[in-house]
């Protein structure tokens, strides 16, 4: 099966065991990623900051270019690509004077051909649940997980799952034999976009946070978000210092805990890449 | 300025806002629950309801120049939560960018210019060079020094590139930065 890939500037970077992990899952499940060509920066938050029509133009020519690529689906790991893609799909379509706007400054007119698909949804239900728990040959058994979305299930465009208390990612952690816990803060903002800005506060929410998923007796964090993950992991140390408290909570991406039960190898997961290390915890839970 | 000759109609603000980006602040009954909900309320020095107040009362000036507009992270969940299904994430991003244009002291202009940086890279690159980002804006806010433990614990991972690797298009991104106008159809 062939289907069209946005990675995303983070998964370049940052968040490359995110990357690696969905392309080496996909390999084994027998899927054929194809990277939209020459695909461009979906423009983030500061394009639709500072100009609405720059927040439409970025995403329309990575739009334009998966058609010309024949690609009919696209699937975005990070949720803010995807939202943008969307987003702007959808915006096109209902928007009067949009669509030649765009076809104006990006040179080439859209058909509305690409459908989007952020990658939890795609794992839930393109791969599967049931195909995810019948090729779970190493069962994550009694590695309790929370299941930390943030903002995915409310952002412009996006309909997948309960915007309150989405379940998709805790069925899936259900599948992979792990024990999905119930917590308060499975939805609440990161601040990852305020990260660097006003650090302050990304600190702030990244400590209530944590400390949710620690009052639960959480193992670890699964997450599905290239900005999440870097807040909570890469950030981790410095919010334990600030608040005189002890997380160890390793960030570990959904594909991640998909692959490890695939049998696939620690390596080509990319989980050294994390900064809260998670073998220690595996290790003692016996995954690895 | 403009802020100045918004005194003659009390709905003028409003309606400003609303031909903008669809969303009228009129319908909203202070309820309160996008204060409530926003997990950077604490951080505001207007809340969420307390902006669109302002609005509802053609008070744009105190408005135009919180430091809310720009502390919003966009996630939503007010505009999810919204009884009268205002996007109020959307309006904070339009106000964002009336304050651009009335040129008003903005509450958080680091901010501003992280998102100028940013921009710059994507106009030279066609994607973000994470680390020269980071560095550019460090330099710009006179910072030098701040995060450089982070950059360092990331580079001995594998998880920055030194250098940037444009794509291969970047004329159309050029192009369109060059024809981009701040709000569609205006």
């Amino acid at each position: 099966m062939k289907v069209g890939y946005y990675p995303g500037c983070s998964l370049e970077s940052t968040a490359k065991e995110f990357d690696l992990s969905f392309r080496t899952i996909c390999k084994g499940y027998g899927i054929d990623l194809v990277d939209i060509p020459d695909w461009n920066c979906c423009g983030a938050s500061p394009a639709h900051q500072l100009s609405e029509e720059l927040a439409f133009a970025l995403p329309y020519r990575n739009l334009l270019n998966a058609e010309g690529a024949n690609l009919n689906t696209v699937v975005s790991p990070c949720p803010a690509c995807y939202s943008h893609l969307l987003h702007t799909h959808k915006t096109v379509g209902e928007k009067m004077g949009l669509s030649s706007r765009l076809t104006e400054m990006v040179g080439r007119a859209y058909q509305e051909s690409v459908a989007s698909k952020h990658v939890l949804d795609f794992l839930f239900r393109d791969i599967g649940v049931e195909r995810i728990r019948e090729s779970a040959e190493k069962p994550l058994k009694d590695l309790r997980v929370v299941s930390y979305y943030g903002c995915l299930t409310r952002l412009p465009g996006v309909d997948i799952d309960d915007a309150e208390n989405p379940t998709m990612m805790d069925e899936i952690i259900s599948a992979l034999g792990a024990v999905p816990l119930d917590w308060s803060h499975k939805t609440e903002c990161c601040g990852a976009s305020l990260s660097i800005t006003r650090t302050d506060i990304g600190l702030r929410l990244a400590n209530e946070i944590l400390e949710a998923a620690k009052d639960v007796k959480a193992d670890c964090i699964a997450v599905v978000c290239p900005l999440c993950q870097s807040n909570l992991d890469m950030r981790q140390p410095d919010v334990e210092e600030k608040n005189n408290r002890s997380y160890n909570l390793p960030l570990i991406y959904l594909t991640q805990l998909i692959g490890l039960t695939l049998g696939i190898d620690f390596k080509d997961l990319g989980l050294g890449k994390l900064i809260v290390d998670p073998v220690p915890l595996l290790r003692t839970k016996g995954v690895l | 300025m403009k802020v100045l000759s918004r005194q003659e109609d009390i709905h003028q603000f409003k309606d400003e806002i609303l031909a903008l980006c669809d969303e009228d602040a009129s319908r909203c009954v202070q309820c309160g629950k996008c204060t409530a909900s926003c997990p950077i309320a604490p951080e505001m020095d207007l809340k969420p309801s307390q902006v669109l107040r302002h609005i509802q009362i053609n008070s744009s000036k105190p408005v135009l120049q919180c430091s809310t507009i720009w502390l919003c992270a966009s996630c939503e969940t007010c505009s999810s939560r919204c009884p009268e299904g205002i996007e109020i994430a959307t309006l904070m991003d339009t106000l964002r960018k009336v304050a651009i244009e009335e040129g008003l002291a903005m509450g958080q202009k680091q901010i501003v210019a992280f998102d100028e940086i940013f921009l710059d890279s994507i106009k030279r690159y066609g994607r973000v060079h994470e680390l020269g980002l980071v560095m550019r804006y460090n330099m710009a806010s006179r910072q030098p020094l701040k995060d450089a433990h982070l950059g360092l614990l990331m580079l001995g991972k594998g998880k920055l590139s030194l250098f940037a690797h444009g794509i291969r298009d970047r004329a159309t991104i050029r192009e369109i930065f060059r024809k981009s106008r701040r709000f569609f159809g205006k």
